[in-house]
């Protein structure tokens, strides 16, 4: 079996991607700053994808409680329901799960849109009309996507926490005050900081490869579609490698 | 290179002068020496083949490809060399009229008009922005569009609407990129007649990149065949019709 051309064909990716963050970090720095681009870009990725992002945490909440609970039951400890459920979601399910759905809805998105603009000029339009496309199109998305990601996994967490409230209600009586309280009674700041943190380096995977894959889209409508497709594919991929380096680096720590 | 017409007697102010022009991608040598002078208030149709390197040129011309070597020169600088806020104030006063007219879809005719003149370095008040839209969008005759959505606009109204936009700087040289392409034979005539009006109105000089022989015919005051990626012929219309060379006939039967 020959690897070689797949080989090739990761590291020129590779080679590709890095060469774009590269350049974002060398222009993202310079004036003219893209303040209304990214304020607008902050509402399109962060406030228009809350209605997604809320509805599964509240299912993903609800069902992984009663899931557990049978278990929880049969060992005697379904008291520790709420602490359980506290700790998975803040400190893993929620921001993965988040970052994956994101993914899907935001990577997608900006790879088609940035694809199509490509494929119709729009992009050299912008750069004719003196307008610094780089800038105006990649810098503000990824910049978005970067602040808006922990946002949506803070309230995504709360709403998953509050559906497991519900789970935990749907076959017992745990008033809202004492489960809150037995949720933050067994959280500490290490295991919410790094989980908190990690939703950046999520939030600028999605971004990035969003854009790089849209941005150097080509062959027309087909390409539109294969910059949305591996956008999604690859992000999901990378924020599964960025979860698996966080949690070393966290270990190594001593924060797990 | 069979020059019909020469290029040194012709009068005015030479606006945009290409020298010894190369571009290449990878094994293909698009531009071979390729070499064009475009005069004031000129009109000037680059014709030639599919893939002969015509939208090459013309990018290169407004800075979007960087040729491999030769001189682009407008406005007394060249082009390849500039930093991109130089290139932006020479971009203010050239406008580019792309093949599939290139509309922002998520903007209103209004918001596509008004992005360059946010964009540039000149500075417009609310008012000049306001005014100079609709006395464009009145030129090409599209006035009650100023609230719709690309996507509900005909074929021909696109067009007229990128002419529009294309016009919003006043720009003194237009590039134009097959600007029938893609519409039918009246839609694409009355394109040209705006073309032409466009430039009587405003003076400007325009650089026509074309393989409709009508527009050819209609919309230019010299044109230059390229043939393997360098100036073949250069004359005018009615003189290359009469051209022998097999090459340049085949353009005009």
């Amino acid at each position: 079996m020959n690897f070689a051309p797949g080989l090739k064909l990761f590291l020129t990716e590779v080679g590709g991607l890095s060469r774009f963050a590269g350049r974002l970090f060398k222009q993202g720095f310079k004036p003219r700053y893209e303040v209304g681009e990214f304020i607008k870009q902050c509402f399109v990725i962060g406030y228009k994808s809350l209605p997604l992002i809320g509805l599964t945490s509240f299912i993903l909440g609800l069902v992984l409680t009663m899931q557990l609970r049978p278990s929880m039951v049969s060992y005697g400890v379904e008291s520790q329901l709420p602490a359980i459920v506290g700790i998975a979601v803040i400190r893993e399910i929620g921001p993965v799960i988040t970052a994956l759905i994101f993914a899907g809805k935001i990577g997608s998105s900006i790879g088609a849109e940035l694809g199509s603009m490509r494929v119709t000029e729009q992009i050299d339009a912008m750069e004719v009309s003196g307008t610094n496309p780089f800038k105006y199109l990649v810098i503000t998305r990824v910049l978005a996507a970067t602040f808006m990601l922990p946002v949506l996994v803070m309230l995504g967490d709360a709403i998953s926490l509050f559906g497991s409230w519900i789970g935990i209600n749907i076959r017992g009586a745990t008033s809202f005050y004492l489960y809150w309280t037995q949720v933050f009674d067994n959280l500490a700041f290490s295991d919410v900081l790094p989980a908190f943190f990690k939703s950046y380096f999520f939030g600028f995977a999605v971004g990035i490869i969003g854009c790089y894959k849209g941005y150097n889209s080509s062959k027309g409508t087909e390409g539109v579609g294969l910059s949305a497709n591996s956008a999604v594919v690859v992000s999901s991929i990378v924020i599964f490698i960025i979860d698996l380096l966080a949690v070393q680096i966290t270990d190594a720590l001593g924060l797990n | 290179m069979i020059e019909v017409n020469n290029d040194k007697s012709l009068p005015g102010k030479r606006v945009l002068i290409i020298q010894h022009l190369y571009k290449s991608f990878g094994n293909n040598h698009v531009l071979n020496d390729f070499n064009l002078e475009l005069q004031k208030g000129e009109s000037v149709v680059v014709l030639g083949k599919s893939g002969s390197g015509k939208s090459v040129m013309i990018k290169c011309v407004v800075g979007l490809l960087q040729p491999d070597k030769g001189t682009i020169t407008m406005f007394g600088k060249n082009i390849p060399d500039l930093q991109d806020d130089e290139l932006d104030r020479i971009r203010a006063k050239v406008g580019f009229l792309f093949q599939g007219n290139a509309l922002y879809d998520s903007m209103t005719v209004r918001g596509n008009l008004e992005f360059p003149m946010r964009r540039t370095w000149i500075q417009f008040t609310q008012q000049e922005v306001n005014q100079r839209v609709i006395e464009t969008l009145e030129d090409v005759g599209l006035a009650h569009t100023i609230d719709m959505m690309p996507a509900e606009l005909s074929g021909g109204m696109r067009k007229r609407i990128a002419l529009a936009r294309t016009l919003i700087l006043r720009p003194e040289i237009i590039l134009y990129d097959e600007p029938t392409t893609g519409l039918d034979p009246i839609t694409g005539k009355e394109i040209i007649e705006l073309m032409n009006e466009i430039q009587e109105k405003y003076n400007t000089s325009s650089l026509i990149i074309s393989h409709d022989m009508k527009c050819v015919q209609t919309a230019s005051d010299r044109v230059v065949v390229l043939i393997d990626g360098r100036c073949y012929a250069i004359g005018t219309y009615d003189e290359l019709k009469q051209n022998t060379d097999p090459k340049v006939k085949e353009f005009f039967e």
